[in-house]
């Protein structure tokens, strides 16, 4: 009987304890706010992601996309004020203008003086002179290849990748945007004025890539092969397929040929219908800011140039060596923007791209 | 004659029993599928998915040569996938059940089910490490001085097929040795007592009665195959594309869903084809 006793005072303590942790707990959980970020894998490395998470007693939840494609039927199958920061293909961020997503951001909030000129790209981020997202990163479509095992010198020129002389030792990056881009440039075609009429030229030079290359692949299996040995070049690939690598795998390098390269970039922006535009806002200063930039630039998912030009006081030697900080100036000169394709080009392009994946 | 109270009480019970099972089909197949059909004779005007009737995406199915080859090949590796996994499971499944003592069967079975127990896409990237030209099958007939130069096999239609091939025999086996066991021995008993050979017996008697177990694990390595995208994707080299990546290539970066549900229900109807024309052996009942 006594046990009895004792136990139930125990419950009954035991019982109101757990009912006041229970009552408290919302409370102490609501205390941190929360973030909801569509993005790219970069954007998943902790480093990054957990000075402003501690800074600003936040959680941010990431979501990891790739392709806009995917990241549109990810934002069609949410509810408005699911998602509150976005970061996108730079040159796909007209699109999600249009689709009336993405919130102004005031322009003097955000470093924009400090973004090397030439990722600015107002004509993308920007309309009506407002700002809807900000350049955070960007890199080239260029080649990257074992220096041990091909001759370096032979990399400054786009014709190798259609010659035999590296027949059954190339991979080429699975993404028809920048490689019908960097096919043009390699024959000479600008990407700006890249119209349906230039594609069968495109694709020749395609198919003659195909006929060379050993394997066609995303990125993964790109870095895979190229570190492992399956294949000494990857057409396509950059400093962020290969800089990441730099410590343990020195022989692997990039280099932009005298034809030029393509220039991609990444673009962050706040959603419209974000509850916590305040938050958002602060997310993406924070990823803009020196700081910020470079953790994002040496990302463990892959390493690229950040767009803010001072987050070089924030990058090592060795790591500014792996992303050619000082070339940057010639680098950016000798590269070209990916086609800016309406909906029609986009389409031929991709059946260009199929038809040759399917040769 | 009317149904009985209790006749009707029972139908009543019966319904009830299959009421979650159906709806469950409904919500979650039959709907989403509905969905999924209407979508295909949309179309994408520019940006935007306009909800017009039209078969234009059939239509381009079958005029863009490289959108059809995606199902050519696709049917190409599935058939050849079925067809040597039935080869090599069979004499498997055959000795599992003949000549592995019976208490060691259970040992067998699940030795030849282990490779089901590690994830499907990690399992792939095995493959590749093993495959790939500086791989262990390389390495070894490098050493073993049978080859001067690497072999190619994977980054193609080997390497996917090997991958697949890998996966599907374990499958079969199971179907076929589930047959096997369920054969009484007088079948082979009176087939020698009339005079035939072991071949004969197993030509004759063993396998028209073991069909059932073969087409079982033919169709679900049919339907498990030509669906998949992971296999070709990783081992495949993407120097040709099966339908499933075809269809992976609408969404990725353009967002067509429309397109990529008219491929989806292509690969739905032969699908049902291969079900039409195994169906005769995958009956639940025994006749």
């Amino acid at each position: 009987m006594m046990t009895k006793t004792v136990s139930s005072g125990f419950s009954r303590r035991m019982l109101l304890a757990t009912a006041a942790v229970l009552v408290l707990a919302p409370a102490g959980a609501q205390a941190q706010d929360e973030l909801n970020a569509l993005v790219w894998c970069d954007h998943t490395d902790p480093a990054l992601v957990e000075p402003f998470e501690k800074a600003n007693n936040v959680k941010v939840n990431l979501k990891e996309y790739e392709g806009t494609g995917a990241a549109i039927s990810i934002i069609e199958q949410s509810r408005p004020g699911d998602w509150d920061v976005l970061v996108i293909d730079a040159v796909d961020v007209p699109r999600a203008i249009d689709m009336d997503i993405l919130s102004e951001m005031p322009a003097d909030k955000l470093p924009l003086g400090d973004l090397f000129p030439e990722v600015r790209m107002e004509e993308t981020t920007t309309k009506d002179g407002k700002v809807y997202a900000v350049t955070e990163k960007f890199g080239y479509n260029t080649i990257s290849f074992d220096k041990t095992k091909v001759d370096p010198a032979d990399m400054d020129d786009l014709s190798v990748i259609w010659s035999d002389k590296y027949k059954g030792r190339i991979a080429l990056y699975d993404y028809y945007l920048p490689m019908v881009g960097l096919t043009g440039v390699g024959i000479g075609k600008k990407t700006a004025d890249l119209k349906q009429e230039d594609l069968p030229a495109i694709k020749e030079k395609l198919f003659e890539m195909k006929k060379v290359a050993r394997q066609v692949s995303d990125v993964v299996a790109s870095q895979t092969a190229l570190a492992t040995g399956e294949v000494d070049i990857v057409v396509g690939g950059g400093e962020w397929l290969t800089a990441g690598l730099s410590g343990e795998k020195p022989n692997l390098d990039w280099t932009i040929p005298k034809q030029g390269a393509l220039r991609w970039a990444q673009s962050i922006g706040v959603f419209k219908d974000s509850e916590k535009q305040d938050l958002a806002l602060k997310f993406v200063q924070y990823i803009v800011s020196p700081e910020g930039q470079a953790r994002l630039a040496t990302s463990s998912c892959y390493w690229a140039m950040p767009a803010n030009a001072k987050a070089g006081e924030h990058l090592t030697d060795p790591q500014k060596a792996a992303l050619r900080w000082d070339k940057q100036p010639e680098y950016l000169k000798n590269s070209q923007l990916y086609p800016v394709a309406d909906a029609d080009m986009d389409a031929a392009m991709q059946d260009v791209w199929t038809e040759m994946l399917q040769q | 004659m009317t149904a009985t109270a209790y006749e009707r009480a029972e139908r009543r019970k019966a319904w009830a029993f299959a009421l979650p099972a159906l709806l469950w089909t409904g919500f979650f197949f039959l709907v989403p599928f509905a969905y999924m059909a209407a979508i295909s004779f949309w179309t994408r005007q520019g940006r935007e998915i306009v909800a017009t009737w039209t078969l234009d995406n059939y239509v381009a199915f079958f005029e863009k040569a490289h959108l059809f080859k995606g199902l050519v090949v696709s049917l190409e590796i599935t058939a050849a996938v079925t067809v040597i996994s039935i080869l090599l499971a069979y004499p498997l499944a055959w000795i599992i059940a003949e000549r592995v003592p019976k208490k060691w069967q259970r040992f067998a079975l699940i030795m030849a089910i282990l490779p089901f127990w590690t994830s499907y896409v990690v399992r792939s990237y095995s493959w590749l490490l093993v495959l790939s030209k500086g791989g262990v099958v390389n390495q070894a007939l490098l050493w073993l001085g049978v080859i001067a130069e690497p072999l190619e096999l994977s980054a193609n239609r080997i390497g996917t097929i090997i991958g697949f091939v890998h996966f599907f025999v374990m499958l079969l086996t199971l179907t076929i040795y589930a047959n096997l066991i369920q054969l009484s021995p007088n079948y082979r008993r009176a087939a020698a007592d009339l005079g035939a050979n072991a071949f004969q017996t197993f030509w004759f008697v063993v396998l028209p009665l073991t069909l059932p177990g073969i087409m079982v694990g033919a169709f679900l390595t049919f339907v498990l195959c030509i669906g998949d995208y992971i296999t070709p994707q990783i081992l495949g080299g993407n120097n040709e594309l099966v339908l499933p990546q075809v269809i992976m290539l609408q969404l990725g970066r353009r967002a067509d869903f429309p397109m990529a549900a008219a491929l989806s229900l292509v690969l739905m109807v032969v699908v049902t084809l291969a079900y039409i024309a195994c169906a005769r052996w995958l009956k639940m009942e025994r006749t």
